[in-house]
């Protein structure tokens, strides 16, 4: 990427914040080299103008909320607090015309004791849209004993906003236990019925010889 | 399982005694490798709830202990009959996040690779389709034309359906000599033989009256269900990630995307033979097209490092819109590998469609949604 | 001999009993054999000829028994992982596995006499597996196609997938390969009909 400056993600906001959104699992320590990479880089092109207006949008109705982690030539990428996600998705579906959601892919962070669920949204209706993914991604808290549906790690559920994500989330919810309040089937979908182990998506479920 | 909780509203309530519960699968010839839950009152669907799982292999947890190039081998096996377009968009995202630039053969290349494995993915499921409709003629035609692009495929990558040939940074080796004619006498004699299947079969009184009219989805609940590829297109929608979002040359072939407006299991069966048809088109083209000498491969360090970030790249597969997501933490191995495979999209659908339907009708609905069970369980 | 068959007509009748009378007052006055065999156990006896009579034509019988089995392998349809699309191969008209005898017959497991674990064997599929394999009429032979029912292959790591199938089921063949070729696994076929044909027919009759 680096040999392809027009696909740098773009720094919107501080810097701080896009070290605590972007650095996975790693320590939240000082700055680093991500942080001052695309200060180093002051030819940085001007932002796709499609993608920003998206972007402004959200970032107008919502605010302090939401946090805009990147915007690349067809994607975008938001970030939510898990009370405002609702809001948010009802108003990506009812202003910008996102109506269904391609893939729900949770994300284990045990370092930030937070595990992230990560909305992809896409359009098949608006045309304008039709190449653009809408990344909307929350975090819920991690508890180290989970207990899968009976401890804090809870999100809402949006499955009244988008009707696809009803097997997505329940695949979320088994492999990291992440219990989706409101949807109405959290059960277990892929793994054995008898499994008793940890979700095996979490960072400290470790496999085999590994 | 005695009731599966359905949600509001899909649930055909009726009195207790009336309502039989069958496991269909996982062995089961209507089934594959899931089973499928259903209540029936007589001879009519009132309740359905898939479980899948039978197959679940747990790739996304290996995917985290290998590096971009190890991942490659297993990350083909969910469908091994589309093993090209299954690494797509892994190796598209891996490529972003490792900052590779790919030369221009390798990716005409690839589209060519990717359009034969998609004719072999649709010629084996509607080979299988032959066997639930009890059309045995159906199971042999397509079986044995896909033998003649498995050939072509052999000598591209050296094995039958495990290619493992699309890696970061390109593909694994070059074309052999003469590569290109063989390839285009194939895909003609290809083309030619798959326009039969008309007669035979798409205009075959009895599939019609078998598929037409059974297992209708509309429109409005394609999108909200958020379906995809052929099960997509055959309710009206016209979207494809080729034309769409074109990744690597498809915006420079010339093809088209075919759209039915019925949405019954008739238009979703014959969606897919439209699509071989198109795909031999742009593998002519490519072939035109591509450069004709060149690299095909990026050379990579050992155990390269990932960009920090996340990516994610979607493709359209034999099935449908196929979305990979990478998240990196600069270590030669990724932090989250998440597949959104569209079997797994589609398998919402199965509870809407069944559910009002005659029994009978539930092999030629279940497979007319272009599901692959291994897929959807990863 | 005349007393066998006698034996062998009447089990425990009237006629069985009067004649070991006549034969005690002809031996003179022993009561032994009447002792012996009563008409309670009579069958003790006939079990026994049957043993002699298959003893006699064993080796014939079994011969006709083991080709009837030989070339009528029927697989159960039970597809456990992606190794199902080289097996659908091997039926297509290319390969032509019917040729051996060997059907995908899409009927009742009861007729079945095969099982072809085909892949993978994850937790969640291994109770149901040796289900199907319990249900199933003796003689029965297992044949563990593909890397992953041999040793777990390219899985061997992953949380929900079992090292082999040897812990389930009996297998009679290992067929080698992710995904075998169809070639290798008409191959393996070939050895398990090699290997019912050295079998004892009577073991399962």
């Amino acid at each position: 990427m680096s040999s392809d400056p027009e696909k740098e993600p773009i720094e919107k906001k501080s810097e701080e914040q896009k070290s605590s959104e972007d650095k996975p699992a790693a320590a939240k320590p000082t700055p680093k080299p991500a942080a001052t990479k695309p200060a180093a880089k002051k030819e940085e092109p001007e932002l796709p103008a499609f993608e920003k207006g998206l972007a402004d949008k959200i970032t107008e109705k919502f605010g302090e909320k939401t946090t805009v982690s990147y915007v690349k030539p067809d994607r975008i990428g938001i970030k939510v607090g898990k009370d405002d996600l609702h809001d948010v998705a009802e108003f990506a579906r009812d202003v910008l015309n996102y109506d269904h959601v391609e893939s729900v892919a949770g994300v284990d962070y045990p370092s930030d004791k937070e595990i992230e669920v990560v909305y992809h949204l896409s359009s098949y209706t608006d045309p304008t849209l039709s190449r653009q993914v809408l990344e909307l991604a929350t975090r819920a808290q991690r508890e180290e004993d989970p207990i899968p549906g009976n401890d804090a790690t809870k999100l809402k559920s949006l499955r009244d906003v988008f009707y696809s994500v009803e097997f997505h989330e329940r695949e979320v919810f088994e492999m990291l236990g992440v219990y989706f309040e409101g949807h109405p089937d959290n059960r277990r979908l892929l793994l054995p019925e008898d499994w008793a182990d940890l979700p095996p998506l979490r960072k400290d479920f470790r496999i085999k010889g590994r | 399982m005695s009731s599966p909780t359905l949600p509001p509203g899909l649930a055909i309530q009726k009195a207790d005694e009336r309502i039989m519960t069958l496991n269909v699968g996982p062995q089961h010839p209507g089934s594959g490798h899931m089973r499928i839950v259903v209540q029936i009152d007589g001879d009519q669907i009132v309740a359905c709830d898939p479980d899948p799982g039978y197959v679940h292999r747990g790739e996304e947890k290996m995917a985290e202990y290998r590096n971009y190039t190890l991942n490659v081998p297993h990350l083909e096996r969910p469908v091994i009959h589309d093993s090209c377009n299954i690494l797509y968009p892994y190796v598209l995202a891996s490529e972003e996040l490792l900052g590779l630039e790919i030369p221009e053969r390798a990716k005409y290349i690839r589209v060519i690779a990717s359009e034969l494995n998609r004719c072999i993915y649709i010629q084996y499921w509607l080979a299988i389709y032959g066997i639930f409709l009890g059309h045995s003629t159906m199971f042999m035609w397509p079986a044995g034309d896909r033998e003649l692009l498995i050939d072509l495929m052999e000598k591209m990558t050296g094995a039958r359906v495990t290619h493992s040939y699309f890696i970061p940074g390109g593909i694994r080796n070059d074309l052999p000599a003469n590569f290109e004619d063989v390839c285009l006498r194939q895909v003609n004699y290809f083309e030619k033989r798959i326009k039969e299947y008309a007669d035979v079969f798409y205009e075959n009184p009895i599939l019609i009256s078998r598929t037409a009219n059974t297992g209708v989805l509309t429109r409005e609940n394609a999108i909200r269900l958020g379906t995809t590829g052929s099960v997509l297109r055959a309710s009206g929608i016209d979207y494809d990630v080729r034309k769409k979002e074109p990744y690597d040359v498809y915006d420079e072939l010339d093809f088209e995307t075919p759209v039915l407006k019925d949405g019954d299991s008739y238009a979703r069966s014959r969606i897919p033979w439209l699509d071989m048809m198109e795909s031999c088109r742009i593998i002519r083209d490519a072939l035109q097209k591509m450069p004709k000498s060149g690299s095909v491969r990026v050379k990579l360090k050992p155990n390269p490092k990932g960009e920090l970030g996340s990516v994610y790249k979607r493709i359209e597969s034999g099935r449908g819109a196929l979305g990979c997501y990478i998240v990196s933490d600069k270590k030669p191995e990724p932090y989250r590998v998440k597949l959104s495979v569209p079997s797994f999209r589609n398998l919402i659908a199965m509870p809407h469609l069944l559910i009002g339907e005659k029994l009978g009708n539930m092999p030629s609905i279940y497979w007319s949604l272009n599901y692959w069970p291994v897929e959807a369980d990863r | 001999m005349e007393q066998w068959r006698l034996l062998y007509n009447n089990q425990g009748g009237e006629i069985f009993g009067s004649y070991l009378y006549k034969s005690k007052l002809q031996l003179g006055g022993t009561n032994l054999i009447k002792d012996l065999v009563t008409p309670q156990n009579a069958n003790v006896f006939v079990g026994k000829l049957g043993d002699i009579l298959e003893k006699a034509i064993d080796k014939p019988l079994g011969y006709a028994i083991n080709w009837g089995r030989i070339w009528s392998l029927w697989p159960v349809h039970i597809e456990t992982a992606c190794c199902s699309v080289e097996f659908g191969a091997a039926s297509s008209p290319r390969y032509d596995v019917e040729r051996f005898g060997i059907i995908e017959a899409f009927g009742s497991l009861r007729q079945c006499d095969l099982v072809v674990v085909q892949g993978t064997i994850t937790r969640k599929m291994a109770p149901r597996l040796r289900l199907v394999y319990d249900q199933m009429p003796e003689p029965k032979y297992v044949i563990a196609m593909g890397a992953c029912a041999i040793t777990g292959g390219l899985y061997f790591d992953s949380y929900n997938v079992l090292p082999g199938i040897d812990g389930v089921l009996p297998v009679d063949v290992y067929v080698p390969g992710c995904p075998p070729r169809p070639e290798t696994l008409i191959q393996g076929c070939m050895l398990l009909q090699e290997k019912i044909k050295r079998m004892k027919a009577r073991k399962f009759v």
